[in-house]
């Protein structure tokens, strides 16, 4: 069993029971009148058997379906659809088991940013008084690969991360369309030990991803067994269109009969209505939309129901994350995701701030408390996001871990029981009774037990300046010097003759001339 | 044979044990002699009382303190530990005083002042210093000036120590000042001060001898006093 993540012993129900049932019948409905716009012509075969009714029209040009979907359809697929779901791992303890009747949570990273933000300390001197202070100033670079096999091997390290979604889009001029997939999966693969989730740029290269996974895991059967790799497919473009390329791949992947996110992130305000009602109900129809295709393409394959409804900003129509309006609807997604017994994949702790800091702060401590009080399986965009998911910074994700366990710590028990009550009485007795009656002595257990929350490792000592940055660069710095578990050599040899297209500068056992 | 006990006063100087009812840090030593049987035993097996302070209780109490500084232990270890210490000295005390010696280093009247209810941390100076192997008289608080010079002239004490934590009250410290110099004891007893509002300048403002940050440095300033102390 899964011990990665926290439980959430009383999850928070955004949604009465009446008003859950009102949700999923109205997303039904809408999966009805009007029904979805489908672009492939395969998930309209698949449709059709179920008595959808089925319109064919052309949207520029391209064919495309206008398909009403029967609630029965809908139904049968979440009947097929395993509550549970393994992302395997290269080490068994990394595993993550979701269980869709349970509340565990897991913490993850994502979203490919195009930036890496980093600190460099720079020193400056005062105009006033001419003494000298470090400021941290934020360089920002393109993303490429050596920076997504630096982003997997902190990740690994970081202890409340418990899935990477690779968080950074590698833009080196040796990478094309025909060789992206494989070098991003292996970057990611042999640089960390947790489950690896990601999307796939192109269906030609998705065989041989898998097969590199096989090899990794030790065979067909052992990969199905312990995924090593998980996908993820927008398939939905909001409002209620099925992409044709997409649903291509969401049916390639159920096929290979490996874990896969349906993701469909409408923005409140443009492409969804902006209110509760409106949000959750289209939101959850396009979930199911893709939940269904998926069960028609192969029944029991293992689904995950990803809804990432984000709100727009008035001013300019950018997605905004750090608000309320967020928590209300990915939390009432999750409860949705649990009625209907599919894990459930959702969002918390992105910074629409540029820079960490206050602002940043703030906003992930919003979302990254909130959502996952609903405990939705996975919580993905934990780590260093900024300038809404454009921007990734390693010191904002070793910040993002702190932060992470803090409302880790949240969760633990009160410990109210009848033994725990006389010993309480027995104890006050004692101090009253002592010199000075102080506790300090009966601290210490829980101390050594390490039940007491260890406060914020990035305080500074100056009086004038906030150091948290400064601080958690230094500890990058550390954490960037310690071994990087990578593949056995015999594994990486076997790969880079098995796998066409892989960069040879990724194999760390190659033979430097 | 008495190298053991002396190690294991040490031990449980380390685990804060004070007698045989305490946990300690590790599990499952309830039962087993704390520092208090440990000091009487020792005491009866005949082992010189100077190396029980000196190898035992004070060694313990160092050894705390490198741990704490090396940020393995944290207060609650600290103040564990100290007590564990006090339960010692209590054993010996009979033993010093028929040997001629005050307690350990040197004798200290502790209060917060008049009007000032706060006593967090100047308990907490007041265990860091007897673990240190000062002997503490605790008056408490809300103690008039007249009253804590009083029991320092009774007691022969080398040094009074003020607690403060209000704005209001910390002028009361510069009363126990006055108090000592009308008595005419101002040269025999140094004054150390300490509590948020009050800092070096203010010390020196209302003619205390020193000022100490916190309990660490109220027993650094203590041990600087009493050298200084001891020239005259
Ligand atoms: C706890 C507390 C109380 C408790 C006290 C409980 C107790 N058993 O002591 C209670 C609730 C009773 C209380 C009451 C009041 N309090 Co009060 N209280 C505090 C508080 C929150 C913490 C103090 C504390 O224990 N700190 C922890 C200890 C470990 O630190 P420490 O005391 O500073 O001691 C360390 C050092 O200063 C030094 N030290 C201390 N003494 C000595 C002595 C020597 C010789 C040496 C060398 C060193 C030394 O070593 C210690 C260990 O490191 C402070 C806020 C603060 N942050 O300080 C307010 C505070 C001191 N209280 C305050 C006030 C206003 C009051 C009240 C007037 C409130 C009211 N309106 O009723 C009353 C006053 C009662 C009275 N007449 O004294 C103000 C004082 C403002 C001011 N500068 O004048 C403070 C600063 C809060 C605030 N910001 O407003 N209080």
């Amino acid at each position: 069993m899964s011990e990665r993540g926290v439980i959430i012993s009383n999850p928070y129900d955004r949604l009465s029971k009446e008003q859950v049932e009102l949700i999923d019948k109205t997303s039904l409905e809408l999966l009805q009148h009007p029904g979805i716009l489908c672009y492939h012509e395969e998930s309209v075969a698949l449709l059709e058997k179920t008595g959808a009714i089925i319109k064919k029209t052309k949207e520029g040009e391209h064919d495309a379906w206008w398909v009403s979907i029967p609630p029965g359809a809908v139904k049968e697929a979440l009947e097929t659809a395993p509550s549970k779901v393994t992302l395997g791992a290269r080490v068994p303890e990394n595993r993550v088991v979701l269980d869709a009747e349970k509340t565990r949570v897991h913490f993850g990273s994502g979203s490919e940013t195009n930036y890496w933000l980093e600190v460099e300390p720079e020193t400056y001197i005062s105009k006033d008084n001419k003494g000298e202070r470090v400021f941290p100033i934020m360089k920002k670079k393109r993303g490429n690969l050596e920076l997504l096999c630096r982003s997997a091997h902190l990740a690994d390290q970081f202890e409340n991360l418990d899935f990477f979604i690779r968080n950074v889009n590698v833009q080196d001029a040796d990478i094309t369309t025909d060789n992206k997939d494989v070098n991003v999966f292996f970057a990611a693969l042999n640089n960390l030990t947790k489950p690896v989730i990601s999307g796939v740029a192109d269906l030609e290269q998705l065989e041989k991803v898998v097969k590199m996974a096989e090899i990794i895991a030790g065979g067909s059967d052992e990969l199905r067994k312990n995924p090593l790799v998980a996908f993820i497919t927008s398939v939905i473009k909001s409002p209620l269109q099925v992409v044709d390329e997409t649903a291509e791949k969401l049916i390639a992947i159920a096929r290979l009969g490996l874990p896969v996110v349906i993701s469909t992130s409408p923005q409140g305000g443009s492409t969804a209505p902006i209110d509760d009602v409106g949000m959750v109900a289209q939101v959850n129809a396009e979930a199911l939309a893709g939940i269904t295709i998926n069960q028609l393409a192969n029944p029991g394959a293992p689904v995950i129901y990803g809804a990432v409804p984000v709100r727009a900003r008035m001013d300019d129509l950018h997605d905004m994350y750090g608000v309320p309006e967020f928590c209300h609807y990915t939390m009432a997604c999750a409860q949705m995701a649990r009625y209907y017994k599919v894990p459930c994949y959702s969002t918390a702790g992105v910074g629409d701030a540029k820079v960490p800091g206050i602002q940043a702060t703030m906003e992930k401590m919003l979302t990254h408390t909130m959502v996952p009080l609903a405990a939705p399986g996975l919580v993905h965009y934990a780590f260093g996001l900024l300038d809404k998911t454009q921007t990734f910074c390693p010191e904002q994700a070793l910040l993002d871990n702190h932060q992470i366990g803090m409302i880790k710590f949240l969760q633990r028990e009160s410990g109210v029981s009848s033994d725990t009550v006389e010993k309480t009485k027995k104890v006050v007795e004692e101090v009253m009774h002592s010199p000075y009656r102080m506790y300090a002595r009966y601290a210490r257990g829980m101390l050594r037990r390490g039940e007491i929350f260890s406060g914020f490792p990035f305080e500074g000592e100056l009086e004038d300046q906030d150091q948290t940055l400064l601080l958690a660069h230094e500890k990058i710095k550390e954490m960037e010097q310690t071994e990087v578990k990578h593949l056995s050599e015999e594994i990486c040899n076997r790969i880079f003759d098995k796998i066409p297209g892989l960069l040879p500068r990724l194999n760390p056992y190659r033979e430097v001339k | 044979m008495s190298k053991d006990i002396i190690e294991m006063i040490v031990d449980n100087v380390l685990q804060g044990r004070r007698n045989k009812d305490d946990e300690g840090i590790e599990e499952g030593t309830v039962g087993q002699p704390g520092v208090a049987e440990l000091v009487g035993d020792a005491l009866e097996k005949g082992i010189e009382p100077d190396k029980i302070l000196l190898e035992g209780l004070s060694r313990g109490m160092e050894m705390v303190g490198e741990k704490y500084e090396s940020g393995e232990y944290f207060i609650p270890d600290m103040l564990t530990a100290a007590e564990a210490v006090e339960a010692g000295m209590e054993v010996m005390e009979p033993h010093l005083v028929g040997k001629g010696e005050s307690g350990g280093k040197g004798k200290i009247v502790l209060a917060t002042v008049e009007k000032d209810l706060h006593d967090i941390g100047k308990n907490l100076v007041a265990i860091m210093l007897k673990g240190a192997g000062f002997s503490v008289t605790d008056l408490g608080i809300d103690v008039p000036a007249a009253r804590i010079v009083e029991v320092a002239e009774e007691e022969g004490a080398d040094i009074i120590g003020l607690s403060a934590l209000l704005n209001t009250t910390m002028i009361n410290m510069e009363d126990v000042v006055k108090e000592l110099e009308q008595k005419g004891l101002r040269q025999k007893v140094k004054v150390m001060i300490g509590g948020a509002p009050t800092s070096d300048d203010f010390a020196r403002e209302i003619g205390a001898d020193t000022y100490g940050k916190d309990a660490f440095a109220a027993i650094r300033e203590a041990d600087k006093l009493l050298k200084a102390g001891g020239d005259n």
